[in-house]
């Protein structure tokens, strides 16, 4: 399978799970928050308030350790005037979209709200649990990235090493957290709780290969009505993570949700990186070599 | 259909070029928010990348100096690997608030990080030092001999597995200098470890660590400096804020401290010590530069977003969101 | 239009999303860009309150382009019949209806009624004094008609005086650039609506129309929905799928409790609460309340099996079936005039359950100051909300204004069990009834209201047992013994259901309405709730999963009445009962069968009555409702485009401005609704319309984040950091005019109060041209009050209290302000602020 990671499902052998994911689409979110909320209540993850941001009507602004599900909100302009007073129905019919019937959002006076629910990639390449000298983080069965609350040693490396800004650290505790994809839930066969919460099947869950293949129809769906910007984004196995779990249908680019338009696990390019470590070791030590026997005593 | 509406227009439908979304052409970004996390780690950290250099380099050159029979440098030099061997371990202790912590490094062994690379190095690195260098003073240490030579060898990479680290993340600014940054952090264990023990050497016996110091002040101001060029635009946290601070003192009191090792350090025992701790200091600022420079690259979408659109734009990837459906 | 359904009811709002992605277009009128409307096809922001001008504007486009469903108007509305000869439409008497009584501050309606028919219309109260609404006032229930028949029917709607001509005449003028500029919409967003709505409608397609309080919380809020119904009405989209008029209505159970009502003036069912003029004599309360024809012609029926229910064999035909047990109003004790008659005084104690007023209603230092003259009050509610403190924290205490020391009152503080700690049902807004099962029991002492009010009523009852005092025997032959079960002796809630339902001479569960008897032999506690337990089983707690089943998911819960989920279905088919069109086909006469059928649905018609029944010629109640006419809580059958009964403000909605507005009426000299209810005094000022002092048009609204007063969700941790601060929203030319700072404080204030609030500054709410200027608005959401997680100032304390007289509900949603950039000030300073404000602007306060 092209979906393979580097601990899953080999390492599982019969144990293995078809591999589970989220597929958001963002253009069917009305940022209700109830994601964010059900996430919260049902891993009982502390409150975090942060005050009035000033960002129009996101207050926890991004994920972290006591947010595992985040919901953005981007208020934009974009050019006016889809059908400038025309009939609706008749830019639908022409559109082709009575029967095939998707959403497009209100253009006649260039507003728009976009509206996205974030959540960590659960990446094929997991740069975090690549980098976790103690083992916490690892890969499920269903092919998802947890964190084991009892072994993570609080070593921080996790946080700069996601490619996301996913991982946080709870200051109190001193150890990282994030979405385990409700591994509890997924165990008892029960879909994860903020994918159970969402009113407008926003976030779906379920086996990847097949969340791809609802997301490709979907677009084409959003395309072939018009909707020119939408995008996958982390649906293929040939961008810097080789994909990810968690995967979205965008309406903008990715760096307006506050998401990367090109994360890449670094462990790509491990290889250079301990190259030039021991080159730089070796230099030292000729330096060394240099220095003591390079001159008088 | 009841209406018989004359006025219904026929109009086409426009629908807004995709190109005219994307805003004036500047970065975009999530209200100005980080795409990335900063690091957790605090004020222990780059004194142990310090600390680090300066036990590696330290145990290289003491037992170098010992193969070539300058004891006195061997065992000063011994002292200051040893300082620095029983500071580092303390230090990570530190940051990560408790001792069993510590201990969790030690479950397994993984390549593909190096902090838990590291932390073998350190724990075998920082075990033998002490042994070292208790061994070279007072010869009491049974096998004392391979405790030298082990921390000697594993001072190199002591030394340098710390850019490793660093470069192992998504932070552009460590990452992107994958390739120099190991060479930076070498060259300032080099100085380091010249710097202390030309500090703690009567100069008689130190022209070896001044040597090093100042070989590892010259490499390391070429090495950064061309780090910083690699880096072009995304170097520019270096110089910015407290990472350009650090900076700054690095480099006056690195080439404070060389000036006067060079013209006085073989003569006056204070000027050598004085230049050796202004280029320890050096050596301290110059980590604590690029571990600041790290915060504020995450910090700053502008850093993260910038260079991989351009990379996109360019055509040199392909970035992860795509527009085509494939059914 | 007015509802923010994708923020106030998400769980509701994925049926539009659903039907969207299937292709329906949908279009958001409202006066700002809502998360409603970022998934809308096309957003119309419009001025608030000025509803009425738009869908008039939609009612004149509709006969401008001739795009009305004749057949449906004909046959099935009271457009073709003729109205009295003494009427005066509001526009040839500058706004006001005829029969204004000035004397009174009140319309007598008489001259609104159909042509030939009596003098009186049927209702609790003849005269009109303006303390009394809807259904007690003005005969809802409508008027006495011969056989079902208006008398004077033209077919062809060309009279002058038919409804269909009249309604024509007083919409003439709502042309697309009046809608434009009094609304403040473009010509060009209107007439996509117009449009959309026209070209949507007919025998092939339905609209439908969602509102909610943005539409109700208006000085002229049930005229709004008038002027929608009379769209539907005009476009045949009533009592047909897809179509039709969605109230959204507000917490879980508000559409529960006006069924079987928590209100003064309508007991359960809406049958008007007795006045003083219906008399001693229960037959004179029928006539005067129960039109002879349609379903309210069993009037008799429902009410004494109510009475059965409720005093059982006490309950005889000798005593009236204890109809004088009953209380009689005197007149208007809805909540507000309650509060301010507190506020005088004249209320001793208070329950409050379920309420939270000094955050959740308009003018709260009013309520505040009101609740300090009880001499108790006792609050239930899961803590102690704003309302058990006001004793202690009131913004009256900082400003110096009151002193706790000096506050009287006795508050008692109950706790009480949450939907989850107790068995019962939840109407949603569809009238679909949902069972819910305690999950865990309710923590300490905290008890559910059932038993609360149970072990109340036994309690007062054992005080009373040995009292011989007349007075005391409705509380004494009260049937109030249900079976109680666990150690706290909570009731069955079944049980109580189950009296709801109604039982028969047998004492078995009745199956429908139409067995209930006027002779004391059936009993019913809400007769349009009859068959909810029809064989003996709980048909609320039907669980059957939608997609084991049609779409119309009928053994999912039960809808009043007898299950109807669309209400008056006989509509979706044609005068023959033959569906409009196969794509919208619904209910159906069979003609073999001899009955109407239906996709899966109960016919809200009776069952055999065929489509070609006339009645006899002294036809009563239902058997004088021919087999064409679906409307049968009407008299006459019929939807009515012009209610000739029911409403204090006039049958036709007409356009008229807020209390406060920057603005003069562009229509008509009459500015306001001339039945509007109003509390000038010293505590309660009104601002000038058009003050210069206060420029700004003030809203409010909510936030999904946030329910109602904030007490059951500032309170909860995960809710109070996803909107932890009380904010208004304003366009960046205000913010630019008035110096504001996005992210900073602004000091909003009125002739009320002062309140402060960070600035969210954001291109959703655009000024609109109004009269050739921008006007400029400012909202905010209306969740913050002292007490709490996160706490804040109360968006209420700025508002006025004015009402529609139909109703009483307070006009929320529109007001004028001023704003000004910073933080207000604190202790006396603020008051005198809002002093300062009232003398520039000569706002009279006595
Ligand atoms: N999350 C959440 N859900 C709730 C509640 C809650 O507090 N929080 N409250 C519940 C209750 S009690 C109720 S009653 C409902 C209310 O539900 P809604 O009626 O949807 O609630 P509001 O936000 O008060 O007002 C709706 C909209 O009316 C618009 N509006 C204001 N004035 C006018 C006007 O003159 N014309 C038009 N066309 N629009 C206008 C406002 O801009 C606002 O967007 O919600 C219920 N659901
Ligand atoms: N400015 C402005 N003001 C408004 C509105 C507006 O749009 N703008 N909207 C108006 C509307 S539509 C409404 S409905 C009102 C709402 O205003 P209120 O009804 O005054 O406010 P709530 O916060 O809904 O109060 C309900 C209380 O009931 C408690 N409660 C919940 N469940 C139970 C229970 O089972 N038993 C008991 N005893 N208590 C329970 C809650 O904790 C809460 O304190 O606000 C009105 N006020
Ligand atoms: S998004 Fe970040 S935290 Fe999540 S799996 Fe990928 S690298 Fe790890
Ligand atoms: S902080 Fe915890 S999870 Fe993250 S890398 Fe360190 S041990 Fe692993
Ligand atoms: S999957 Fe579970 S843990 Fe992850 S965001 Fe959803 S609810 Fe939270
Ligand atoms: S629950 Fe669904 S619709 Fe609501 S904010 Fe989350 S993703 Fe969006
Ligand atoms: S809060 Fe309850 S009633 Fe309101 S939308 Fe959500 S589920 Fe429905
Ligand atoms: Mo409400």
């Amino acid at each position: 399978m092209t979906l393979d990671t580097v601990s899953w499902p080999a390492s599982y052998g019969d144990e293995a799970k078809p591999r589970k994911g989220f597929f958001t689409d963002t253009s069917i979110c009305i940022g209700c928050k109830a994601c964010e909320v059900a996430c919260k209540e049902w891993n009982q993850i502390p409150m975090s308030i942060k005050g009035f941001s000033g960002k129009s009507y996101d207050n926890t602004l991004a994920l972290g350790a006591n947010t595992w599900r985040h919901v953005a909100f981007v208020e934009q302009r974009v050019p006016a005037g889809v059908d400038d007073g025309a009939s609706l129905v008749e830019a639908a019919a022409r559109a082709d979209v009575i029967d095939a019937g998707v959403h497009t959002y209100q253009e006649g006076d260039g507003l728009r709200w976009l509206m996205a629910s974030d959540v960590c990639k659960h990446c094929t390449d997991a740069a975090c649990l690549e980098v976790c000298p103690t083992g916490a983080l690892f890969r499920t069965e269903f092919g998802t990235v947890v964190v084991q609350e009892d072994i993570c040693n609080g070593c921080g490396y996790c946080i700069p090493a996601c490619p996301f800004g996913v991982l946080e650290q709870r200051k109190d505790d001193g150890r990282v957290w994030k979405c385990t994809l409700c591994y509890d839930r997924l165990k008892e066969d029960q879909q994860p709780a903020c994918a159970q919460a969402c009113p407008t099947d926003s976030i779906q869950f379920g086996e990847l290969d097949e969340l791809r293949h609802r997301a490709e129809g979907r677009l084409k769906r959003l395309q072939d009505a018009g909707q020119a910007e939408a995008r996958l984004y982390l649906a293929d196995d040939d961008d810097g993570i080789h994909g990810a779990g968690a995967f979205f249908l965008l309406l903008d680019e990715p760096e307006v949700y506050g998401l990367p338009p090109d994360p890449v696990d670094t462990r790509h390019e491990l290889g250079s990186i301990w190259s030039a470590a021991g080159a730089a070791a070796l230099a030292l030590g000729a330096g060394l070599i240099a220095a003591v026997f390079g001159g008088r005593r | 259909m009841t209406a018989t509406d004359p006025t219904t227009s026929t109009t086409p439908v426009a629908t807004p070029a995709p190109e005219a979304i994307a805003g004036d052409g500047g970065i975009r970004s999530y209200h100005g928010q980080p795409v990335l996390k900063e690091p957790v780690w605090s004020w222990e950290i780059p004194c142990y990348f310090y600390t680090g250099g300066l036990t590696g380099a330290s145990s290289g050159l003491a037992f170098l100096a010992e193969l070539r029979g300058n004891d006195l440098l061997a065992r000063r030099a011994w002292a200051a690997a040893m300082m620095g061997g029983v500071a580092s371990p303390l230090l990570l202790i530190s940051d990560l608030g408790k001792p069993e912590r510590f201990l969790n490094m030690l479950r397994m062994f993984k390549v593909t990080s190096p902090m838990s690379v590291g932390s073998w190095i350190l724990v075998v690195a920082g075990g033998s030092t002490p042994l070292a260098a208790i061994d070279a003073w007072t010869g009491w240490i049974p096998g004392g001999k391979y405790a030298r030579r082990t921390a000697a060898m594993f001072g190199l990479p002591l030394a340098t597995y710390t850019a490793a680290l660093v470069s192992n993340t998504a932070i552009p600014v460590w990452h992107k200098a994958h390739r120099m940054l190991p060479f930076v952090f070498g060259s300032g264990a080099a100085m380091s470890a010249g710097a202390a023990t030309v500090a703690l050497t009567p100069p008689g016996a130190a022209a070896p660590a001044r040597r090093l110091a100042l070989a590892g002040a010259v490499a390391g101001a070429v090495t950064s400096e061309l780090m910083e060029h690699r880096l072009g635009e995304q170097g520019e946290p270096y110089k910015q804020g407290a990472a350009a601070t650090f900076r700054r003192v690095g480099r006056v009191a690195g080439a404070a401290g060389a000036l006067l090792l060079v013209s006085r350090g073989r003569s006056s025992r204070a000027a050598a010590v004085a230049s050796g701790m202004l280029l320890s200091a050096a050596a301290l600022s110059t980590r604590w530069s690029v571990f600041k420079a790290g915060f504020q690259s995450a910090s700053d979408p502008k850093y993260v977003i910038g260079p991989q659109r351009e990379a996109i734009s360019r055509g040199e990837r392909r970035g992860a969101a795509r527009r085509e459906p494939r059914i | 239009m007015g509802s923010n359904m994708a923020e106030q009811h998400p769980v509701g709002f994925q049926w539009v999303m659903e039907a969207h992605e299937r292709g329906a277009k949908y279009i958001h009128v409202d006066p700002r860009f809502t998360r409603t409307s970022a998934m809308a096809d096309r957003h119309v922001p419009i001025r608030a309150g000025t509803d009425i001008a738009f869908l008039g504007g939609v009612i004149n486009y509709i006969f401008e382009h001739d795009a009305w469903f004749r057949e449906y108007v004909q046959h099935y509305t009271n457009g073709p019949v003729i109205v009295r000869e003494d009427y005066v439409d509001a526009e040839d008497a500058a706004g006001m209806f005829s029969g204004w009584d000035p004397e009174h501050g009140a319309y007598q309606i008489e001259s609104w009624g159909y042509d030939e028919t009596s003098h009186e219309a049927a209702g609790g109260k003849k005269e009109q004094q303006g303390d009394v609404s809807g259904e007690q006032a003005q005969g809802a229930h409508g008027m006495k008609l011969e056989r079902g028949n208006p008398p004077n029917i033209d077919n062809s709607m060309q009279h002058p005086r038919c409804v269909l001509q009249i309604l024509k005449r007083h919409f003439a003028r709502y042309t697309p650039q009046v809608v434009s500029e009094i609304c403040g919409c473009s010509e060009r967003d209107f007439l996509a609506v117009a449009r959309a709505l026209c070209e949507n409608s007919g025998r092939e397609r339905t609209s439908a129309i969602v509102y909610s309080v943005g539409w109700t919380q208006h000085t002229v809020g049930v005229q709004n929905i008038r002027a929608a119904s009379i769209v539907q009405m005009l476009l045949g989209n009533m009592g047909r799928p897809g179509g039709g008029i969605l109230a959204l209505r507000g917490h879980a159970n508000i559409q529960g409790s006006t069924d079987i009502p928590t209100l003064y003036n309508i007991l359960p069912g809406y049958i008007p609460m007795p006045h003083p003029t219906s008399g001693p004599d229960l037959d004179k309360f029928i006539e005067l309340n129960g039109p002879d024809t349609g379903a309210w012609g069993n009037l008799k029926n429902y009410m004494v099996s109510l009475l059965k229910a409720w005093w059982g064999d006490a309950a005889t035909d000798e005593n009236n079936y204890g109809y004088d047990y009953l209380p009689r109003i005197d007149g208007d004790h809805s909540h507000y005039p309650m509060m301010v008659k507190m506020l005088d005084g004249g209320v001793q104690g208070m329950f409050c359950v379920g309420q939270n007023p000094t955050v959740g209603s308009a003018n709260s230092k009013l309520m505040r100051l009101a609740l300090a003259k009880l001499d108790w009050l006792v609050v239930r509610d899961f803590q102690p909300t704003e309302s058990a403190l006001f004793w202690k924290d009131s913004p009256e205490h900082e400003s110096g204004e009151t002193r706790a020391e000096d506050i009287q009152t006795e508050v008692f503080f109950l706790p009480c069990a949450a939907h989850t700690e107790k068995d019962g049902n939840f109407t949603n807004t569809q009238r679909l009834l949902q069972w819910h099962w305690k999950a865990l029991d309710p923590p300490g002492d905290a008890r559910s209201e059932l038993h609360w009010i149970y072990h109340l009523g036994k309690a007062v009852r054992d005080k009373l047992a040995d009292s011989e005092d007349p007075r005391d025997r409705p509380i004494l032959d009260l049937t109030w013994d249900y079976p109680v079960e666990g150690p706290h002796q909570e009731p069955n809630a079944e049980a109580v259901l189950q009296e709801i339902n109604g039982r028969g001479p047998d004492g078995k569960m009745l199956s429908t309405y139409e067995e209930l008897k006027d002779d004391g032999s059936t009993a019913c506690g809400s007769w349009i709730h009859c068959g909810i337990y029809k064989d003996g089983v709980n048909q609320s707690a039907r669980k059957k999963p939608g997609q084991d089943q049609n779409w119309i998911a009928h053994e999912w819960g039960w809808a009043w009445p007898k299950d109807v989920r669309i209400l008056y279905n006989r509509a979706s088919a044609d005068p023959d009962g033959k569906p409009w069109s196969e794509r919208k086909r619904y209910v159906w006469w069979d003609g073999a069968d001899d009955k109407w059928t239906s996709l899966g649905d109960s016919p809200d018609f009776p069952a055999q009555k065929e489509p070609s029944f006339e009645p006899e010629e002294d036809a009563k109640a239902m058997e004088a409702i021919s087999g064409d006419k679906p409307f049968i809580l009407h008299p006459d059958g019929r939807a009515w485009l012009f209610a000739p009964s029911g409403l204090v403000d006039g049958p036709l909605p007409t356009h008229y401005e807020p209390q406060e507005t920057p603005f003069q009426n562009a229509l008509y000299p009459q500015q306001q609704n001339p039945t509007r209810q109003e509390f000038p005094r010293p505590e309660n000022p009104y601002h000038p319309v058009g003050s210069p002092v206060f420029p700004y048009v003030l809203s409010t609204w909510r936030l999904t984040e946030h329910h109602t007063s904030g007490a059951m969700s500032r309170t909860v941790p995960y809710l109070a950091e996803l909107q932890p601060e009380f904010f208004c929203e304003v366009s960046p030319a205000l913010a630019a005019e008035r110096g504001l700072e996005h992210g900073g404080w602004a000091t909003i204030v009125t002739a009320r109060s002062a309140v402060e609030a960070r600035v969210l500054v954001t291109d959703r709410i655009k000024p609109l041209q109004i009269e050739g200027r921008p006007t400029y608005r400012v909202g905010m959401p209306y969740h913050w009050g002292g007490v709490g997680i996160v706490t804040g100032d109360s968006a209420n304390d700025l508002l006025p209290l004015v009402l529609d007289n139909n109703v009483h509900i307070s006009e929320y949603k529109v007001a004028t302000c001023d704003i000004r950039p910073g933080r207000r000030p604190r202790g006396p300073a603020r008051l005198k602020l809002v002093e300062e404000y009232r003398q520039r602007a000569g706002v009279r306060v006595s």
